[in-house]
């Protein structure tokens, strides 16, 4: 009975390096300047899974090899102090450790603000669409009240028709365009429940929280096209709240919003 | 011991029917609104019935209809051919409205009318409801279907009748439903596809009609009388007017909406 | 000599079937109570599972037979996705609520606790059976919201406003099925906290001559620890769904803001924060995660040193451990709220104090590790939970290490590696501490064995299903696959999670079968076991000195006293190899 824990114990160890190193199933490439990320990633993955094989192995190690044999003696030992401050001590530098570091890329994303020439889109999350807002040539967005939602005319954010700020406001729903190498300054609203705003590439991810504004920040560094799902629970439609995400060049960009601000 | 484990299983036994009895109980109210009342119908001389026509002309600018992206759902983009536009307003060529809703909503209370057995459908395509304003009596069967490879929901929102939504995967059998009491109009939405949207009008006799592409409706059958006609557009609200037909009469009721 | 008698003590038992088996005010019949409570609960919890891994597994097959039994939930045998959120969302609320805070405390706690530190019942035994009835009320409500008309809600266990505050407008089930849903958690907090305040009295008021703070068997410290917690954290749950209710159905607006348009309609409410539920829940939501692991603690480390023959290793340790967990168990909520909108920088002390819990925590494991170290492993049932606790334990413990940094939780947050991490560390290694609580005390609690044959053939079922069942949602949590979806093939970048989910499933089933097994050999051995002795695992605390099943006093009139601590196993120079609490022997 031991020897057959330990093996199992033995065969998850194995199971595990084999299904983590072997990347079946694994991060979507990264493609934001948020690189850090995936360094910590492996860093703590690595810390762990040492930690884990050798709690694994240990404790099948033990079953196996302090079983009942009829003949042997149990050993009396009430402890060891020694040991005790030893791995406490180890496992609190390492764990502290792990989580100062973890920090850095908490402040590129929350202490950094956005350069000054960050493009601005504004996402207004709702029940079950992501729509997006670009100020236009003015650069200004126009007034918002949620008295003028008028979703079958397709005004899910409520915008103000008698404000000209908003005449040259570009609006789309679940789909984002952003130019390349450009930062992007992102701002969050909903406007029914919370919901979340994850672009797996970018490895980021921002709850838009009703009543709230909620800004984050982002550059993408290869084109294509992306999937913005939502990531907190928002009702029935949760899982088809899909978003597509373009990472486009800048002439593209620029043609886009042309095509856009004519109307089609 | 042997009586306490006995009482063991009657707890485990007489938790299940408490909570079961207790659900199911609730089930029981959950059972649909019959139509509204089943009494006999009155009687009405076929031989005098009339009918009233007319025509909803629009005045004023005519609004850009703008195009509808669904390109981020496959399914809805795929079963549309062309550009889908928003029918919040619908101008035909003409002059005249499209989706309008003309019924009677008065002079007419002193009949009761035969719920039809016929279901009224309502379907689920390209992302859009067809039709977009429908109507329908008290009591008789809505059809809902989903002719789309995704996901609808269907979502009334009426003030008089009791509030559902129901979630129609692909590939869903049709779904039936009843309003039991008349309500004008109930607005229906699909909480997947926001810009899905469909009005549905819920009446005490059989006395309505929809405007189609060239702006024109038609009542027949009406016993001789006075009622009064209300035509609805769902931007522009609602318009009434007063008609008075004869026996075998034929009148025309014209309404005339203002944009801005 | 070692037991001083006081005949005048002696307590005999009420004679009314509804008195004695009810309404009871016996610690062993309500810890019964609870216990079935908790076993009914998690069938349905398990039914619950089973029906939308089928529909993760196969989203789009249509099963007609379902569609018979569920017309409004699977039209056509096709599950609706407020189904599955529905199936979702009351799995999480019974598993987490009503057998995970149940069973280990209520259940197991109500009935050895009091035997552990020697007295003859509960500090208030009138409030030991309402905390039982309260919450057997709330299970009722619960399912009563279950089938609710217009669906169970579909908000999740966590019920985060505003979805779960605005009633039907936002969709399916959140009207009557929501409204009962706070109601009986409402009820539940009531019915936990009357529990908690009588555990912590009982500890430290009614411990036998001899049984020091020092001496108490760790179970003991677990339940007294989990009640402290109970104690502080449900009245926060309370409070916030009184709140929740009352912007329900009273008009208010604590969690809903301003300027809410749902479905196309003005919410006319004001000044609410959605965040505020969040710190609430949370602030109850993370000692709960406790709540239901550290009576596990407790009962792994009373089975290794039973059955590895050795004194627990570090026990001072343990206990500080035990107390450390408790203690920073309430400052860490905030490491569920790190992309809610929160404040970053209270974000990074959260996230680093949730980093420091890991630290008694690897205590734990570390002791665990040296009472197996130079023991004689005897590997009964009981002895192959703890193990398995113990790795379940470490498994799902470090995936706490990625989960609990900022930075790394912008990624992870809400996706199945979250799942992976608490269930198998909050379910699956609880439920271990339950399994083996069970097959340790059952001869206790009926006086009769449980098959072990049967006891290890359920064992190995569940220990391999629950890893084949939770271990690959790492991956797919790592592959970005969001919580809460009812089919991911929406999206392209999850289209290789399908042969997940249906090898996920098909381990599901299985595992789910392999509880009958379980199920069988509980009921089979209530009236068929073999008869029990009074101390089968040759164990040194004190529900082991008295007779099985334990009389309507516990001891019969005769007030134990305690001479040692509660490990002395394999003590050089002994008779035997354990020395009971009891005993006054000397070495």
């Amino acid at each position: 009975m031991g020897l057959a824990i330990a093996l199992v114990l033995l065969l998850l160890c194995v199971a595990s390096v084999f299904l983590f190193s072997g990347h079946y199933g694994w991060f979507p490439p990264l493609v934001s300047t948020f690189t850090d990320y995936d360094k910590q990633f492996t860093l703590t993955l690595i810390v762990v899974a040492v930690v884990f094989i050798l709690a694994q192995l240990a404790l099948g190690l033990f079953v196996w090899r302090y079983r009942d044999r009829g003949n042997n003696q149990a050993k009396h030992i009430e402890g060891n102090n020694t040991f005790e401050w030893v791995w406490t001590s180890l496992t609190f530098v390492i764990f502290i450790g792990l989580g100062i570091l973890g920090q850095r890329m908490w402040a590129d994303l929350h202490f950094t603000e956005p350069p000054a020439d960050a493009m601005v889109v504004e996402v207004t999350a709702q029940q079950f669409q992501w729509n997006f807002r670009y100020s236009g040539p003015d650069g200004q967005f126009g007034h918002t009240d949620p008295k003028y939602v008028d979703e079958s005319a397709l005004n899910f954010i409520g915008l103000d028709p008698h404000d000209p700020a908003g005449k040259d406001d570009i609006m789309t729903m679940n789909r984002m365009v952003v130019p390349v190498n450009q930062p992007v300054k992102v701002i969050l609203h909903s406007k029914d429940v919370t919901h979340s705003f994850f672009v797996p590439w970018f490895r980021i991810k921002q709850d838009a929280v009703p009543g709230m504004t909620i800004t984050i920040h982002f550059t993408a560094t290869k084109t294509g096209e992306y999937e913005i799902p939502c990531a907190e629970l928002c009702g029935l439609g949760h899982y088809k709240m899909r978003g597509v995400l373009d990472v486009v060049t800048p002439q593209e960009f620029q043609d886009w919003l042309k095509k856009q601000a004519t109307g089609q | 011991m042997r009586t306490m484990k006995a009482s063991l299983l009657l707890i485990l036994v007489v938790s299940l029917v408490a909570a079961l009895s207790v659900g199911c109980s609730k089930k029981t109210e959950n059972t649909e609104e019959t139509g509204a009342n089943q009494a006999a119908p009155t009687p009405i001389d076929q031989s005098t019935v009339a009918t009233i026509t007319g025509k909803v002309s629009y005045t004023g600018t005519k609004p850009t209809p703008k195009v509808i992206h669904m390109d981020t759902e496959p399914a809805c983009a795929a079963a549309n051919s062309g550009p889908v536009y928003t029918q919040e307003l619908e101008v035909n060529s003409n002059n005249t409205l499209k989706d309008v809703f003309v019924a009677v909503t008065d002079g007419a209370n002193n009949y009761t009318f035969a719920v039809p057995s016929t279901a009224v459908t309502i379907d689920q395509k390209g992302c859009r409801y067809h039709p977009h304003v429908l109507g329908l009596m008290a009591g008789q069967t809505l059809q809902i279907e989903n002719s789309d490879h995704t996901t609808h929901n269907i979502h009334p929102m009426p003030k008089d009748n009791p509030e559902w939504n129901t979630s129609m995967p692909q590939g869903s059998q049709p779904l039936e439903k009843k309003f039991g009491r008349s309500e004008l109009l109930i607005p229906v939405k699909c909480n997947v596809h926001p810009w899905m949207k469909a009005y549905i009008g819920v009446t005490k006799n059989p006395f309505f009609a929809v405007t189609g592409d060239d702006g024109s409706f038609e009542i027949k059958g009406l016993p001789p009388g006075t009622y009064t006609l209300t035509a609805f557009q769902e931007k522009l609200g609602q318009q009434t007017m007063q008609v008075t037909v004869g026996a075998k009469e034929t009148k025309t009721a014209d309404f005339t909406f203002k944009g801005e | 000599m070692s037991e001083a008698i006081h005949e005048a003590h002696v307590h005999h038992p009420p004679k009314g079937f509804i008195r004695k088996y009810i309404f009871s005010l016996d610690h062993k019949v309500i810890g019964i109570q609870y216990y079935f409570l908790a076993l009914f609960s998690v069938l349905v919890g398990i039914t619950l599972s089973l029906l939308f891994r089928m529909h993760l597994a196969w989203p789009n097959a249509s099963w007609d037979f379902m569609g018979k039994l569920f017309p409004t939930g699977m039209p056509g045998g096709l599950m609706t996705p407020e189904f599955y959120l529905s199936m979702v969302t009351m799995h999480g609320t019974l598993m987490v609520f009503f057998v995970l805070t149940t069973a280990p405390q209520g259940g197991f706690g109500n009935y050895i606790l009091p035997i552990q530190i020697g007295a003859e019942d509960m500090a208030f035994p009138v409030l030991n059976m309402l905390s039982f009835w309260v919450t057997f009320v709330a299970l009722v409500v619960m399912m009563m919201s279950l089938f609710a008309v217009g669906g169970a809600p579909l908000s999740g266990w966590t019920a985060y406003p505003p979805l779960s505050a605005l009633g039907s407008i936002s969709g399916p089930g959140e009207g009557l099925g929501q409204t009962l849903w706070v109601i009986s958690l409402a009820i539940f907090c009531v019915g936990s906290m009357l529990g908690a305040l009588n555990f912590i009295t009982t500890t430290l008021n009614l411990r036998a001559k001899g049984m020091t703070l020092m001496r108490m068997p760790l179970t003991v410290w677990a339940w007294f620890t989990t009640s402290i917690l109970g104690l502080l954290a449900f009245p926060v749950l309370l409070a916030g769904g009184i709140l929740l209710l009352l912007d329900r159905v009273g008009g208010t607006s604590f969690f809903i803001p301003a300027g809410l348009v749902v479905n196309e309609q003005l919410v006319h409410h004001n000044g609410g924060s959605p965040l505020l539920w969040q710190h609430l829940f949370w602030f109850f939501g993370h000692p709960e995660v406790y709540i239901a692991i550290l009576p596990g603690m407790g009962v792994t480390s009373q089975l290794l040193a039973t059955f590895a023959r050795k004194p627990v290793f570090g026990y001072k340790a343990m206990v500080s451990a035990i107390l450390g967990i408790g203690f920073l168990g309430f400052f860490v909520w905030g490491h569920h709220m790190f992309v809610s909108g929160m404040s970053p920088f209270s974000a990074v002390a959260f996230s680093l104090l949730t980093l420091s819990i890991g630290v008694p925590s690897a205590i734990k494991t570390f002791n665990w590790l040296g009472t197996l170290w130079k023991g004689k492993i005897q590997f009964k049932t009981p002895m192959l939970f703890a193990i398995g606790f113990v790795s379940l334990f470490v498994t799902g413990g470090v995936s706490g290490i990625f989960l609990g940094q900022t930075g790394l939780d912008l990624y992870l947050h809400d996706t199945y590696f979250v799942l992976a991490h608490f269930h198998l560390i909050m379910g699956v290694a609880a439920i271990f501490g339950i399994f083996g609580a069970t097959y340790y005390w059952f001869p206790k609690m009926f006086g009769r064995m449980m098959s072990e044959t049967w006891g290890k053939v359920h064992f190995w079922l569940t220990f391999v299903g629950v890893y084949c069942i939770f271990f690959p949602m790492h991956i797919m949590g790592i592959a970005g696959h969001p919580r809460r979806y009812s089919d991911p093939s929406n999206f392209k970048y999850l289209a290789g999670m399908s042969t997940y989910h249906q090898f996920i499933t098909i381990a599901t089933f299985i595992t789910a079968a392999a509880q009958f097994i379980f199920l069988i050999n509980l009921f089979w051995s209530l009236w068929k076991g073999k008869k029990a002795e009074d101390n089968p695992w040759h164990a040194t605390t004190l529900e082991w000195t008295i007779p099985s099943p334990p009389p309507h006093d516990n001891f019969g009139g005769k007030v134990p006293v305690v001479y040692r601590g509660a490990y002395e196993y394999s003590v050089p120079g002994a008779k035997q190899d354990f020395i009971m609490q009891n005993s006054p022997e000397e070495v």
